[in-house]
């Protein structure tokens, strides 16, 4: 099995990001930045089924500007095989990158892309689903266990109220949530050897894609800031506070 | 033109987050509500206040939710309609952005504004940053934030019920199963109280402390990831960026520090008790009431006091 996993660049999940003063966006200059943690247990996921011998090939993808090298490399020392940096420089909504990544699909041809859940930076929840459909493909999302059975794939996912299994046909789309697994460290050898590993460049315009954004953002701010309240010294305090002053009790 | 609700039901009654769904809607036109399964919930959309048509169908092929059948149900009523939304439960964050890019639009996920039928705010970064977005497509595919949202009341309103089309099932997937707790305690997120563990619990067992205090104050219980992920509390419990967003009027947080990603799913509650035995707890600087003690001595003293009259 050939599995794709798309990889997005991201502010680190330990920042605590500002907004821009001006209201366009938040800083991210000189801010660490990461691989979303959604997509490092998506390779993971991958590197676990290349190595119980149910993928032979994994291709990580990144789409964004040329410092998504970093993170496509991140995911070549885990384990990934090898490479493609769509590269692009402006904002990359979710549908325009299913539409990257469907491209990418028609190239390579995997029987499976596992992507994660959600970007923690633009919190879409999306992209999986997206590309599901443009491929008319199934798509398991949030995904807490996944393992091969009768010719296509038996997933768990994480719902309300509880978990749900379903049974997908390949190819297929799956989007991974928190307890799928836990990611390891690359080791310094797999490091090494990540740099010796290709990684191809093409550009929207390549793929025929058009990534023309749909939204306008017209200005980001600051949600309301919320006061630390007061340090009670007692439970009897708390109660009386929650029944006579806060009424909530 | 209207606006589309795709509703969550219970087999019976429509979810508070989908009656929230309906209030948003209707700053959009005239609201239909479009209903899979049960005829009964079907009757009971219909008396959500401002629904003035029900679209019903109970086929086979939408019983259990699945996002591809269900995605081309959507795009077949799509022409129809101004907006397509759902509420950002578990099934509506599935379904819609399937239906979005079939119609080649790009989804508005988890708004918490409408500014205009064009333009609404949503909460990016864990919710540390608010954007108002202007969408160019010709329908807006969008999923509520329901804390966002008062709900519409359950009745009031008399709409008339029809028979949704036939769309064709594209066959894709095939529910094999489901593990759903039912429980007796008000849903997560839309519950007027919530009480909330945390990695200090220790145990599954532990965490009945949590349980009980819940089920004196009439609350629903939540859960920090790291309580869910040590297996002390289901999955479904998680509160946070990437659990369920939450905002009763009283949530109270037990031993947990207060990471970001879990505050950007409880920040926006009236009233926050944190109750952590560290003091510098970042769970502290958005709680109106702090208590620094150890959870294992307070909670039981904390349950007696609410007890008593
Ligand atoms: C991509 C991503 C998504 C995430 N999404 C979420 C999410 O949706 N929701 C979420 O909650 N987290 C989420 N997290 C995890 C988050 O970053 C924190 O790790 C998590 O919230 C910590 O949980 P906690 O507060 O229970 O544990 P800890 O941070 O370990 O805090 C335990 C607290 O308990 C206190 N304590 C210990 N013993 C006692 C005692 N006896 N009495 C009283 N207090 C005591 C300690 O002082 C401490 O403050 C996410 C992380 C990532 C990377
Ligand atoms: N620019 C990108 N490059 C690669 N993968 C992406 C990109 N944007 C989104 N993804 C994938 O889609 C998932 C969900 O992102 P989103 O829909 O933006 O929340 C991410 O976890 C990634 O797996």
């Amino acid at each position: 099995m050939k599995l794709l996993v798309p990889v997005k660049r991201v502010v680190d999940y330990n920042v605590k990001v500002r907004v821009k003063a001006d209201g366009t966006g938040v800083e991210t200059a000189n801010v660490k930045m990461s691989m979303n943690p959604f997509d490092e247990i998506a390779v993971e996921e991958a590197v676990r089924l290349k190595e119980k011998g149910v993928a032979t090939e994994i291709v990580a993808v990144s789409a964004g500007p040329a410092a998504c090298q970093e993170q496509i490399r991140t995911a070549l020392a885990m384990g990934a095989d090898r490479g493609i940096l769509i590269e692009h420089d402006g904002v990359l909504e979710p549908l325009a990158v299913a539409k990257l990544l469907k491209a990418v699909v028609a190239k390579e041809s995997p029987d499976l892309v596992i992507l994660g859940k959600q970007a923690i930076d633009d919190d879409m929840n999306a992209t999986g689903q997206m590309l599901a459909a443009l491929l008319g493909w199934p798509q398991g999302t949030y995904i807490s266990k996944v393992e091969a059975a009768d010719g296509g794939l038996k997933i768990t996912r994480e719902v309300d109220g509880g978990l749900e299994m379903l049974q997908l046909r390949l190819p297929a789309i799956v989007t991974t949530d928190l307890r799928l697994n836990e990611p390891r460290y690359a080791s310094l050898p797999n490091i090494m050897k990540a740099r010796k590993k290709p990684i191809e460049t093409v550009k929207p315009a390549d793929l025929g894609v058009d990534v023309s954004p749909r939204l306008t953002v017209v200005k980001v701010e600051e949600p309301p800031k919320r006061q630390a309240g007061k340090k009670v010294g007692s439970v009897q305090e708390l109660v009386e506070k929650l029944r006579n002053e806060a009424k909530v009790i | 033109m209207a606006v589309l609700v795709l509703v969550d039901h219970d087999g019976s009654a429509v979810t508070q987050p989908t009656r929230s769904t309906v209030a948003a809607a209707q700053k959009l036109g005239e609201v239909h509500a479009l209903v899979l399964g049960a005829a009964a919930a079907a009757q009971a959309a219909a008396q959500l206040p401002g629904v003035t048509k029900v679209l019903h169908s109970d086929a086979a092929q939408y019983a259990h939710g699945l996002a591809e059948p269900i995605a081309a149900l959507l795009v077949a009523l799509a022409p129809g309609y101004s907006h397509l939304l759902a509420p950002a439960s578990a099934g509506g964050k599935n379904v819609m952005p399937r239906a979005a890019a079939l119609l080649d639009v790009q989804v508005l996920s988890d708004i918490s504004g409408v500014v205009d039928a064009d333009t609404f705010v949503r909460p990016i970064y864990a919710g540390n940053a608010m954007a108002t977005v202007t969408s160019a497509d010709a329908k807006k595919v969008i999923t509520v934030r329901a804390a966002s949202f008062d709900p519409v009341p359950a009745s009031g309103g008399s709409a008339s019920i029809e028979a949704a089309p036939a769309a064709e099932d594209p066959g894709l997937a095939q529910f094999l199963g489901a593990e759903i707790v039912k429980s007796e305690r008000p849903e997560l997120t839309a519950a007027r109280i919530v009480v909330s563990g945390g990695r200090a619990m220790g145990s599954a067992e532990n965490f009945h402390i949590i349980e009980s205090v819940a089920d004196k104050l009439g609350a629903a219980v939540g859960a920090s990831r790291a309580a869910v992920d040590a297996g002390y509390a289901p999955n479904d419990h998680q509160v946070g960026q990437t659990g369920k967003i939450v905002a009763p009027d009283l949530y109270i947080a037990v031993g947990i520090s207060g990471a970001i990603q879990h505050l950007a799913g409880m920040k926006d509650s009236k009233v926050i008790v944190a109750i952590n035995k560290d003091e510098e707890a970042p769970i502290f600087q958005v709680a109106d009431y702090g208590l620094v003690g150890d959870l294992f001595k307070v909670m039981p003293e904390f349950e007696a006091e609410i007890g008593k009259k």
